[in-house]
């Protein structure tokens, strides 16, 4: 009696194993065609894309697309390829990265351990800043940016980003630094610590887990923005994706595929890159130990 | 002259007020406990004196110098925490010399003083360690070692062992009275356990809700409670309050107890205070220690007891080991008696006890304060 019941649930469980293993395959699949027709595709001679299938193999593996992507292709006037606007886009994303993360970071220190009146008020306003959309800020932000005489730089666009990732890096450190042992604080200020000191000497070092998850929060939304980028920058700060916007709308007669595909991959990397890399680092438990465990 | 005072100290947060005009001091060299249930503020007052908290009104002097404006690390105090508060990210030398760090000492010297201490606590070998590869014990013992290489006026200690288990916590206390005997320096050291209070201290300030109940020796907090509060927190088990009415008889004051079949036991008192003669004729709430309730022979060796012979029915005994207890129905109300391990007290029948009314005492039905 009670065999045949085991019996049953392992059956029962194989069974529905199997339909979640399979369900979850179907959907890889589906995310995962889109990569392998871009990779498959951006190895091929244009010919071949044209008078092939797409899902094929490449007959001819080339890596000229690639070249022709990063460094020769027409964007605006000049044909430099993505290379320069990669460039950009990093020039734009380091900075604003870590000045946001920084701030985030003062200010959940501040709105946690250094409580002042208003303070729950001051933070549901920064948690506001999340939910306004992007359109919304568009011309107030280039009156201040004309104002401020940085329209159309680079910098212009790392002050945009700063101001607009603060209300989620805020609400990041400030949620992180809730859990932190108070005691903590008292401590360093007894031991003759003064505000800062507390700072990157106690809190900084144990904030390891949310310093990265903020921060791939931050160069991924920071990197991916298209309309902030398309607005507020000129010819020579253009970021990487306004550039292969204008890669693959604007070419002259023929449309390069193979380029198009290559471009994009381009563009893509270095997201995933931070991902890979420092997903690693992603681990808790690194204040194990700080009080009664 | 006393080292540490506290002077009509006043602690609001917004509306709450949370110390309400607390006097206290110290002598150099005492071991303060402050004592009460949670949320008395005796937690909030060590802050204070720590300079962790604002005061609202009121002074604070540490060795005649008021520290009311002072910043923590100036006050010239250390502090261990109920959670030890050891920095996750450093270890456990570097933990015990941050502060010195802070202060600018050289870094040499700065090694010096922490071998010293870890000498002393007996953690050389800890010192590489994170505070996240240390037991309970280690860490207390690390929370104690920040403290001491700070060689301050005063040492602030806010419920160090509530989180340690019963055997390392007796083991801990032990520890911090023999520290506080071989270096003498003052401490401030709160708790809700009574025990450690009376172990630990060598004056108790008792709080509840933000107000002193009283200030003493452990001896004066236990046989003299201020008030019923005192009496009953104070002491495991707690003093037995029973209702009593106070008489005159034969020229002394006796305190009258009900029996459950409507007679009375007459108990004479020993030294009433000047306030107890206001109260005969009336009702009075009468506190007995447990260990002032046995059943030993009346013969026993002349210890300064005032013996006298009381009938009650044993309701349960419970064998401690060391002693007996034994739930006694006195004055209606159940009472504990403190007997012999070797008693011939059974439960279920009634007994005759020996009452010491040498250290009996009297408190006030109304205003609960003792007469």
């Amino acid at each position: 009696m009670a065999a045949s019941a085991v019996e049953t649930a392992v059956r029962t469980g194989r069974l529905t194993r199997a339909l979640i293993y399979a369900a979850l395959l179907v959907f890889a699949v589906y995310y995962l065609l889109p990569l392998f027709v871009m990779m498959v595709n951006s190895f091929k001679e244009l010919d071949e894309i044209r008078g092939g299938n797409m899902l094929a193999l490449p007959e001819l593996v080339t890596i000229a697309p690639w070249i022709k992507a990063w460094n020769q292709a027409q964007i605006g006037v000049q044909p430099t390829g993505l290379a320069p606007y990669f460039l950009n886009s990093i020039k734009m994303v380091v900075p604003a990265v870590v000045i946001s993360t920084l701030l985030g970071a003062l200010n959940g220190y501040v709105l946690t351990k250094w409580r002042f009146r208003g303070d729950t008020l001051l933070f549901a306003l920064m948690l506001f800043a999340c939910f306004i959309p992007f359109q919304i800020v568009l011309i107030p932000m280039a009156r201040v940016l004309g104002f401020l005489g940085i329209a159309g730089t680079t910098w212009g666009l790392v002050l945009v980003h700063v101001v607009y990732g603060l209300g989620f890096t805020t609400l990041f450190f400030r949620n992180y630094y809730a859990a932190f042992p108070t005691e903590l604080v008292k401590a360093a200020q007894i031991d003759g610590a003064n505000f800062l000191q507390i700072f990157y000497r106690i809190l900084l070092p144990s904030s390891g887990p949310i310093i990265v998850v903020t921060v791939i929060w931050q160069f991924t939304s920071i990197w991916n923005d298209f309309l902030f980028g398309a607005s507020f920058s000129d010819f020579d700060s253009q970021p990487m994706t306004v550039a292969l916007n204008n890669l693959v709308s604007s070419s002259t007669g023929v449309k390069e595929y193979n380029v198009h595909f290559a471009g994009a991959i381009l563009a893509a990397i270095p997201t995933l890159l931070v991902y890979v890399v420092a997903g690693r680092y992603f681990v808790r438990g690194l204040m194990a130990g700080a009080v009664k465990g | 002259m006393s080292f540490l005072v506290v002077n009509g100290l006043e602690k609001r947060f917004g509306s709450v007020e949370v110390l309400k005009g607390i006097d206290i001091s110290v002598p150099r060299g005492g071991f303060l406990v402050l004592v009460g249930p949670s949320g008395c503020g005796k937690s909030t007052l060590l802050n204070t004196i720590a300079g962790l908290e604002t005061v609202t009104a009121g002074e604070i002097l540490i060795d005649g110098v008021r520290v009311n404006e002072l910043h923590p690390s100036k006050r010239d105090i250390a502090m261990v925490f109920q959670s030890y508060a050891l920095y996750p990210n450093m270890n456990v030398a570097k933990n015990m010399s941050f502060g010195m760090e802070m202060r600018g000492v050289p870094k040499a010297e700065r090694q010096q003083v922490v071998a010293r201490v870890a000498s002393m606590l007996q953690i050389e070998d800890l010192l590489e360690r994170k505070p996240s590869q240390l037991s309970g014990g280690q860490r207390q013992r690390v929370a104690m070692g920040r403290a001491l290489v700070r060689d301050p006026k005063i040492f602030l200690f806010d419920e160090p062992l509530s989180n340690l288990d019963a055997k390392l916590r007796v083991e801990m206390r032990t520890e911090i009275q023999k520290l506080h005997q071989r270096l003498g320096t003052t401490i401030v050291y709160v708790t809700h356990d009574q025990i450690e209070a009376m172990t630990l201290a060598t004056v108790i300030a008792v709080l509840k809700d933000g107000v002193l109940q009283q200030v003493g020796t452990p001896a004066e907090i236990y046989n003299t409670p201020a008030n019923i509060f005192v009496a009953d927190f104070m002491g495991s088990p707690s003093m037995n309050l029973v209702p009593a009415r106070l008489d005159r008889a034969n020229g002394v004051l006796v305190v009258s107890l009900k029996r459950a079949d409507g007679s009375t036991t007459v108990l004479p008192l020993h030294r009433p205070s000047a306030a107890a003669e206001a109260f005969v004729g009336r009702d009075v709430i009468l506190g007995l220690r447990p260990e002032s309730i046995d059943d030993a022979p009346a013969a026993a060796p002349d210890d300064g007891a005032q013996r006298h012979p009381l009938e009650a029915h044993v309701e349960v005994t419970q064998p401690t080991g060391a002693d007996t207890l034994a739930m006694i129905r006195l004055g209606g109300r159940e009472a504990v008696a403190r007997l012999r391990a070797e008693t011939g007290a059974r439960a279920g029948e009634r007994c005759t006890f020996m009452v010491d009314m040498s250290k009996a005492v009297l408190f006030d039905p109304e205003t609960e304060q003792r007469l």
